[in-house]
Formats: structure tokens, C-alpha cells, sequence
């Protein structure tokens, strides 16, 4: 992805809106997005919803293939196997793939996290840029090549980039987070892997992941925009029938509870950051709705939140304070995080701490339960009113097999939570005393 | 690629902003946006966009960074900062409060040719947007006390932002070095001494002088009947009295003086890897139809790297190993002068000067030999679809329609920007290559990266074996 040169405009506030919390697809339902569903010969699951407003053709195929499918030995290989898939596939060298995708003006993006690695195509829906788009991007799922010293190439620069991030106190504090929290768990990996685990791939071991995870079965993919019922069958016929045929699943482990504790880690930045975590949400998790809504009013509700309320409007610790839950297949983090001038970085952490355990002890007000329904709920059209954003929620509702419902039962879910259940559930899955934290820049290490 | 109307966001990423071939887009009705006039000065623009039942409200004010002060720089977005802090209507924090009630998102940025501050809302709640914003236009309380809390979290903004991020850094003081007279030479933050000395009574003499309807553009979009939106405007906007307020055109021009020789910085921070900015004065848009010369930069950073085969990805990153990245970055749009900037890693293994000589080689080769036909018209592609894509959102929609009305150009110039990008020649790149990619108007940055404390050469285990 490419980086925008940075310009300088400074924002009111980090947009925390809950999108954030649980994933960008928490959203609740417009009644009727007419999703279709069926499976290519090859047994790929597709999404489908027609939209003839904008010349637009929207396609994105998700694989089982984030970073928690690697192993330990071999970290890294998942998200380098993703970034090769465009820089020579199909007989067509990576100069090639980039000059006919841009040639009819499609983009192609990926997307990876712990349990996925996904591929998007936009391309404008008139035949001739549409089918040449599309025959660049089904030979980059289906027959990427991996040449050898683009593989050196890619390595070199993945392993500068990590030795830059590790200059940073945000990623140092959220790496050793994310390592505290998980352990050996396979959400511990490092998504980008670690620097003598990426030296030691093999272009085979890019090759074996490849055949074994970028799998017909092991694929969804989603389409939106201006194409026929028919014509999206073709084409996800076309971009499904030469995957590998491999019955590889990457069956996860539970999470366990992670040992309590706090690392203060120094660094010379200016201000500390401060992270606080504890395994939260499955997709599938059935306190989904209480621990989304809770979220909302503990730390995801922006300045509707109570975290930004006592952090940053009472105090003026920290521009951002935010919590968040990000449901995965296992438990994903349910995260707390701030930054603040060193000095005062102790008392920014124990107020922290004391909002949560009240929250958790207590629970919310109905007041605040209210508020937040009418956000979450009176929100959701701003949630589905693009194309963009209306793939994303595709995806996920493919990836995770949630009902085609989803969208539609979401707002009842929401409108159902009551103050006891979020106390309840807050009581039983986040225990503030067993947290993991980490404070980078702290003015006392340990 | 894209066409940069204006400032790319910090928080989020923005796709940058920019507009429709109209002939390509069917329901695009011809008398769509629409303009109207308050009696008072504000100036709405409507633009109906009927797929979703939802609208985004947007006020752009005239006056950003550029129209601070030596001494209080800054004060600009501290005082958008204080506009969430209550009026003699609705208390300190009320006004996210009661958006988010409703579902909306609110939020608002500085930059350095304006303020803007916007909603997200379903379409039935445009009332209660228009309300809150037109009653803080007015009526804003600044307290002494609630600008004691604000004025930290805007320098915890300022340490989070620019002062523990080396490329920021490296940027920062670039621009204050690119930039002799102009205000552009400061950080629209502000610099951390002015912010430690500033008052309540700088925030008010600020909101006093800009904050009037005759210095703000209305943006609305979204599924909206464009008459019932200035019916609207007019009840919660009209009652504001307009104060005398400097025209854009009015305002001192603080024209730079011309660069007579290449400048040079070096900016120490904690980093791993060096890092190279190169910045040419070059300039920006004034009249549309007139102008060719900013069109042609644009296209210019399309060649050089509007996609993977781009001349700088495939040269420097791909075939000769010599940089990790590198880009090309030009703003077309803009109050004040414009730069064009390349910038970039080196490799490991790699000096900056390696990857400054290789920049400066692609930019001989391209005043010598010119563009090819194949990739100027691989760059209009990007244009092309570029624009189409952007409709998808609402929200970019009416950024561009701000950006444009609050820096002197206006949102009926789109269609003209377009046609003009498309038009541009391989020899008017070339000439424009030769004309404002030379020596004597650049400044070139380098970041030289200092370790973090004393880190053994192990640094994959950094911040895990405290």
C-alpha cells in the first residue's frame, strides 16, 4: 500500500468510534441488504449483493491465512506469501501485473490480520477495464509464481520496516502486549514475523503455504456492485476453479488466561504509552452484544466514553484514550490504550485502571445505556452507506459463516442488551486485576 | 494516482479527494451541487446523493494556520480544539454527546488554509446538526478553566503527532527551513513554546475575528432535498449577524521570497533507518481554466508514482534495490506556495546520498528524455477512475467541495480540473520538470537516526528483555 506523503492537519480527536472495538464490521442492520449466497464448483463460498448506482465493481477473496497459521519456526511466511502474490503470478512479471491493473485504473489492496489474508479488487464495471482487471487478479490468486529474488527483495525490505517499527514506542509497547497476552498461543506471532525467522524462509515454504492455505475450500469470496447475478457466478467461477485443492485447516487453540502483570519498558520519547489487555471476544462469542455495547460506554464511545471523560475532558492526561475488543475465531484482544507526558504517565494509568474496575464492578447506568443504544443503533445506516463498507461486513460475514441475518438480527441484539447483562458479562470475561501492561517511556524501568 | 485538492488527513486514511466525469455517471443530475446565499454571507452548497439515507453536514472556515501570528502559532486548531467546549446553550462536551446520541460522528481538523468541522448523521437528524454548529458559530463560552485542561491535551497532541515521530519531525522542520517568509514554514500545531504561553484570551480575539457566517462555506451531501436544506440553513444560520471580515483575496499574500540556492538540514531523532525529503518550490492553482503548469506536476507524480510500475517504485525499489520506498507527493491546491516533494528510505546497506543521487538521476532523465505517451496515459487512467471511485463516498464528496470554496477556487472548477488533467502533454510535464525541479529552489532533509538509549545489536528483542 502506498504512503500518502504526510501532510499536516491536525484532528480534534482520534476517531475511536466503536468501529474500532469490534472490528470495523460491528454493525447492526438496514433491514434488507439483499446478500446472495452459493458455492463455485470448487466449493468456494460466495457473497453477492447487486448494486447498479455506481459504474463500480468491488471483489474481495479472503483465505484462512493470517499470521496464527504460521509456526513459530517459520513466522512470517503467511504475510510474505500474501505480499507475493502480486509481484509475478500467471506467467506475468510484477512490472506487468502493475501496468495492466493501472492501465484500466483498478486497484488492488490486501488485508491480514491473525486470522486472515485477503485480496481486493476495484476496478470501474465497463467490460473492457472490468475483464482485464479481472484476468490480472485471477492470476495472482490462482498462480502466483514467487520468484526467488523477489522474495530477497520483499525480506529486505519487511525486515527494515520492522527494525524502524522497533525504534517506536506504540509498536514496542503493543509487541510486547501482544506477547504477554498470548504467549505461546498462536496469536502471540508476530503477524510480520521475526527478523531470524524471515531470514531462514525458503521460497518453498512461501510455495507449501501457499498450496496448502490459498485453498478453493478455504476461500470466500465477496462481490458488490454494478454486475448480474449471472455475471458474478462467472466470475467467481473463474477466480476460484485453479486454487489449490488442499483440506488444510488451521484449527486454533483456546486462550488461556494470561499471567498478570506490567512491564515499564524506557524509551527517550517524550511521552509514554500505555497499554492494558486481557483475551476478549470470539466471533461466535455469545456475549457478543453485552461486552459490544458495555465497550461503547467504558472506552469505545469516543467523548460519549467514560475513559475520555475522566482521561482527557477532566484531566487533560492524553489527546487519546480508547478500549476496544477485536472478536477473532479465538479470543481477541480486548485492549485499553493512552499516551501521555512521561511525568504523568503513573497517575494516567491508575485512573485508567480505577474506570475500569468501577465500570466492571458496577456496570452502567441506564443513562449511559441508552445513549449507547441510540448511538450503536442510530448509527447503523452510516455503517452500510458506501460500497466499500458494505464489502467489508460481506467478508467478515462470510469468513466467520455468520447467518446471512446478521446485519438484520443485529439492531435486535443491540436493543436488547440490558444493564445487567453487560455487568454480568464485563463481571465474568474482563478481570481488571489480571490484565497485562506494559508502559513504554516509563520514568522507572523495571 | 490523484488529483490532491487539498490536505491529507493525519488520523485516518483519506483517500484523497477528488471529483466525477459526469458523462459517466448516469443519475448525476446536471443541476447538481446547488448554491445558495444567506443574506448574512454563508454560502451553502448542496449536493444530492441519494443511495443511503444518510447526509454529511460540513462548515469550512477561512482562516487557518497560515493567518496565525508569530507568537501564537497554533491557535488555530487550539481554538477548534475549544469549540467542543460549550456555549451559552449547551454545556462543555454536550455537542459530541448529543450527536453521538443519535448515532451521528462528529469531529472536525484544522489545516493550514481553514477549519472545518463536520456530522455524519441519518438524514432525520440534519436539524439538530445545523443547529448545534450554527449555535457555537455564535455563541461559544471560552473559559478560562476548560482552556487550562484543552491547552494540555493539544500539547500531548503535539508530542503524540510530531515530537516523537522522527519523519515528522524531519518534515516539520523541512518546511521551516523550505519556507523563509511564508507561514507555511510553521507546523499548524504549533510550535510547543507558543502553546505553553497561550491564553484563553488568544482563542477568544481568534474566534471573534474569523468566526462569522460571511468567512464559512456550508457543505451538505447526502440524501437531502437541497431546497429543504436552505430552508434549514436559513432558520439556525440566517439569525447570525455577519461581522466585517478581510477577504481571502484581501489577505497580505506574505509572497516568498525567491530561493537563490540549494538549502540543506539534517534532523537527529531516535530511528533506525535515515530518511531523505526533497522539496521543490513549485506552484499551485490560481485560475482554473488559465493554469496549465500545476496540472502538469500532477501528472508529473502520476508517472513518477501513481502505481506499482510507476519510474520511482520500479527504479529505485524494485530493479536497483537502492531505496525500501520512495514517493512523489505534489498539492495542487493551496492558499499559499506549493512544493513538490520526492522522499524516501534507503535500503540497508544504502546512504542517503546513494538514494538522493539515484531521485536526482530519474529527475535528469525525465528533463532530458521526457515522459513516454504509454505512461502519461496509464496516469490519466488513474484520474479516470480515481474520480469514479470517489463517489462512493459522501464525505470526500463535500471534502472537495470545501477544499476548494475555502481557498478562493470554487466547487464549479471540478469539471474544468478534470478535463484540463486529462489534457496535460508528455512535453508540458517535461517542462515543467525542467522549469521547477531544479537546484536552486530545493531543500533537501535528511533524518540522521540516533539509537534508543544504549541497544545492543540485537534490536528484534528490543522492549521484551526489560
Amino acid at each position: 500500500m502506498k504512503k500518502t506523503f504526510r501532510k499536516i492537519i491536525s484532528s480534534q480527536l482520534f476517531r475511536c468510534f466503536f468501529a474500532f472495538f469490534l472490528g470495523i464490521y460491528t454493525q447492526s442492520a438496514l433491514a434488507t441488504l439483499p446478500i446472495q449466497y452459493w458455492q463455485t464448483s470448487s466449493g468456494t463460498r460466495v457473497y453477492f449483493v447487486e448494486s447498479r448506482e455506481l459504474p463500480i465493481l468491488d471483489i474481495s477473496v479472503d483465505f484462512s491465512a493470517g499470521s496464527s497459521a504460521d509456526t513459530p519456526e517459520k513466522s512470517g511466511c503467511a504475510s510474505l506469501t500474501l505480499q507475493l502474490l502480486d509481484l509475478g503470478a500467471g506467467g506475468l512479471s510484477e512490472d506487468r501485473i502493475s501496468k495492466l491493473l493501472a492501465d484500466v485504473g483498478a486497484q488492488l489492496s490486501a488485508r491480514f490480520d491473525r486470522d486472515r489474508a485477503g485480496v481486493s479488487l476495484r476496478t470501474l464495471s465497463n467490460k473492457n477495464e472490468r475483464n482485464q482487471a479481472l484476468d490480472v487478479f485471477s492470476k495472482v490468486i490462482q498462480h502466483p509464481e514467487f520468484p526467488e529474488k523477489t522474495i530477497k527483495r520483499e525480506r529486505a525490505r519487511v525486515i527494515a520496516g520492522l527494525k524502524e517499527a522497533e525504534t517506536k514506542p506504540g509498536y514496542i509497547a503493543n509487541r510486547t502486549l501482544k506477547k504477554m497476552l498470548y504467549g505461546d498461543h498462536p496469536y502471540g506471532l508476530r503477524s510480520s514475523g521475526e527478523i531470524d525467522t524471515l531470514n531462514r524462509l525458503q521460497r518453498k515454504d512461501l510455495i507449501d503455504f501457499y498450496r496448502s492455505h490459498y485453498s478453493a475450500v478455504n476461500a470466500v469470496i465477496s462481490i458488490m456492485g454494478d454486475v448480474s447475478r449471472s455475471e458474478a457466478a462467472a466470475i467467481a467461477e473463474a477466480l476460484s476453479k485453479n486454487l489449490p485443492q488442499s483440506n488444510v485447516v488451521n484449527r486454533l487453540p483456546s486462550v488461556t488466561k494470561p499471567i498478570a502483570g506490567i512491564k515499564r519498558i524506557a524509551h527517550p520519547a517524550t511521552q509514554s504509552h500505555i497499554q492494558l489487555a486481557y483475551p476478549g471476544l470470539k466471533r461466535d462469542d455469545p456475549d457478543y452484544y453485552p461486552l459490544l455495547v458495555g465497550n461503547y460506554i467504558l472506552g469505545g464511545g469516543g467523548f460519549a466514553s467514560r475513559l475520555m471523560e475522566e482521561i482527557r475532558q477532566k484531566r487533560g492526561l492524553a489527546y487519546s484514550v480508547h478500549s476496544s475488543f477485536y472478536p477473532l475465531k479465538q479470543a481477541g484482544p480486548f485492549q485499553i490504550g493512552l499516551q501521555t507526558k512521561k511525568e504523568q504517565s503513573e497517575e494516567a494509568l491508575m485512573i485508567t485502571q480505577k474506570v475500569l474496575t468501577d465500570f466492571v464492578t458496577e456496570g452502567p447506568t441506564k443513562k449511559e445505556l441508552i445513549a449507547a443504544k441510540g448511538n450503536i443503533i442510530g448509527g447503523f445506516p452510516l455503517r452500510i452507506d458506501s460500497n466499500k463498507k458494505i464489502m467489508g461486513y460481506l467478508a467478515v460475514i462470510g469468513f466467520y459463516n455468520l447467518p446471512l441475518t446478521y446485519l438484520d438480527d443485529y439492531v435486535s441484539a443491540v436493543d436488547n442488551v440490558t444493564v445487567e447483562q453487560i455487568k454480568d458479562a464485563f463481571q465474568r470475561r474482563v478481570l481488571p486485576d489480571g490484565m497485562v501492561k506494559v508502559i513504554v517511556g516509563a520514568m522507572k524501568k523495571e | 494516482m490523484r488529483f490532491n485538492f487539498g490536505s491529507v488527513f493525519h488520523v485516518r486514511r483519506l483517500p484523497v479527494i477528488t471529483f466525477i466525469l459526469v458523462s459517466m455517471i448516469s443519475f448525476e443530475a446536471s443541476a447538481n451541487p446547488h448554491e445558495y446565499m444567506l443574506a448574512n454571507g454563508l454560502k451553502l452548497i448542496v449536493k444530492e446523493d441519494h443511495r443511503s439515507p444518510v447526509v454529511v453536514s460540513q462548515i469550512w472556515y477561512k482562516a487557518g494556520s497560515i493567518d496565525e501570528l508569530n507568537g501564537t502559532t497554533g491557535i488555530a486548531h487550539v481554538l477548534e480544539h475549544m469549540m467542543f467546549k460549550g456555549t451559552k446553550n449547551v454545556s462543555s462536551g454536550e455537542f459530541s454527546k448529543q450527536i453521538a446520541a443519535v448515532g451521528g460522528r462528529n469531529n472536525a481538523f484544522t489545516a493550514r488554509d481553514y477549519t472545518a468541522y463536520f456530522q455524519q448523521l441519518h438524514k432525520s437528524k440534519l436539524p439538530l446538526a445545523m443547529k448545534l454548529e450554527a449555535d457555537r458559530m455564535n455563541n461559544l463560552k471560552l473559559t478560562k478553566e476548560e482552556f487550562a485542561k484543552e491547552i494540555k491535551v493539544v500539547m500531548e497532541e503535539r508530542r503524540l503527532r510530531t515530537d516523537d515521530q522522527a519523519h515528522s519531525l524531519v518534515y516539520e522542520k523541512m518546511m521551516a527551513v523550505a519556507y523563509q517568509s511564508h507561514p507555511y514554514r510553521r507546523p499548524v500545531v504549533g510550535w510547543m513554546n507558543d502553546l505553553e504561553n497561550m491564553s484563553v484570551h488568544d482563542a477568544q480575539e481568534w474566534y471573534d475575528r474569523w468566526y462569522t457566517p460571511n468567512n464559512a462555506v456550508l457543505v451538505v451531501v447526502g440524501d437531502v432535498n437541497p431546497n429543504e436544506v436552505f430552508s434549514l440553513a436559513k432558520k439556525y444560520y440566517g439569525k447570525i449577524k455577519s461581522r466585517p471580515i478581510v477577504s481571502l483575496i484581501s489577505r497580505k499574500p506574505q509572497t516568498e521570497p525567491i530561493q537563490t540556492g540549494i538549502k540543506r538540514l539534517q534532523v537527529k531523532a531516535p530511528a533506525q533507518m535515515p530518511h531523505l525529503i526533497m522539496g521543490y518550490h513549485a506552484p499551485v492553482l490560481h485560475d482554473a481554466s488559465a493554469d496549465w503548469e500545476p496540472y502538469a506536476l500532477e501528472m508529473l507524480v502520476g508517472v513518477l508514482n501513481g502505481n506499482g510500475s510507476a519510474r520511482l517504485n520500479k527504479e529505485l525499489v524494485r530493479d536497483l534495490h537502492i531505496a525500501s520506498s520512495v514517493n512523489a507527493a505534489y498539492d495542487a491546491t493551496g492558499r499559499g506556495p506549493g512544493l513538490f516533494f520526492l522522499n524516501g528510505t534507503p535500503s540497508e546497506g544504502k546512504s542517503v546520498a546513494e538514494l538522493e543521487s539515484a531521485l536526482r538521476n530519474e529527475i535528469e532523465r525525465l528533463i532530458r528524455e521526457g515522459v513516454t505517451e504509454k505512461e502519461l496515459i496509464r496516469a490519466k487512467a488513474q484520474v479516470v477512475s480515481g474520480h469514479v471511485f470517489q463517489l462512493d463516498s459522501m464525505f470526500y464528496q463535500a471534502m472537495q467541495i470545501g477544499q476548494l470554496e475555502s481557498i478562493g477556487l470554487s466547487y464549479l472548477d471540478i469539471d474544468t480540473i478534470i478535463k484540463k488533467l486529462q489534457a496535460v502533454t508528455a512535453q508540458q510535464i517535461r517542462e515543467v520538470a525542467k522549469k521547477y525541479l531544479i537546484d536552486d529552489g530545493l531543500t533537501v532533509a535528511v533524518l540522521d537516526p540516533q539509537p534508543l538509549e544504549k541497544k545492543s545489536a540485537t534490536p528484534s528483542s528490543v522492549g521484551l528483555r526489560h
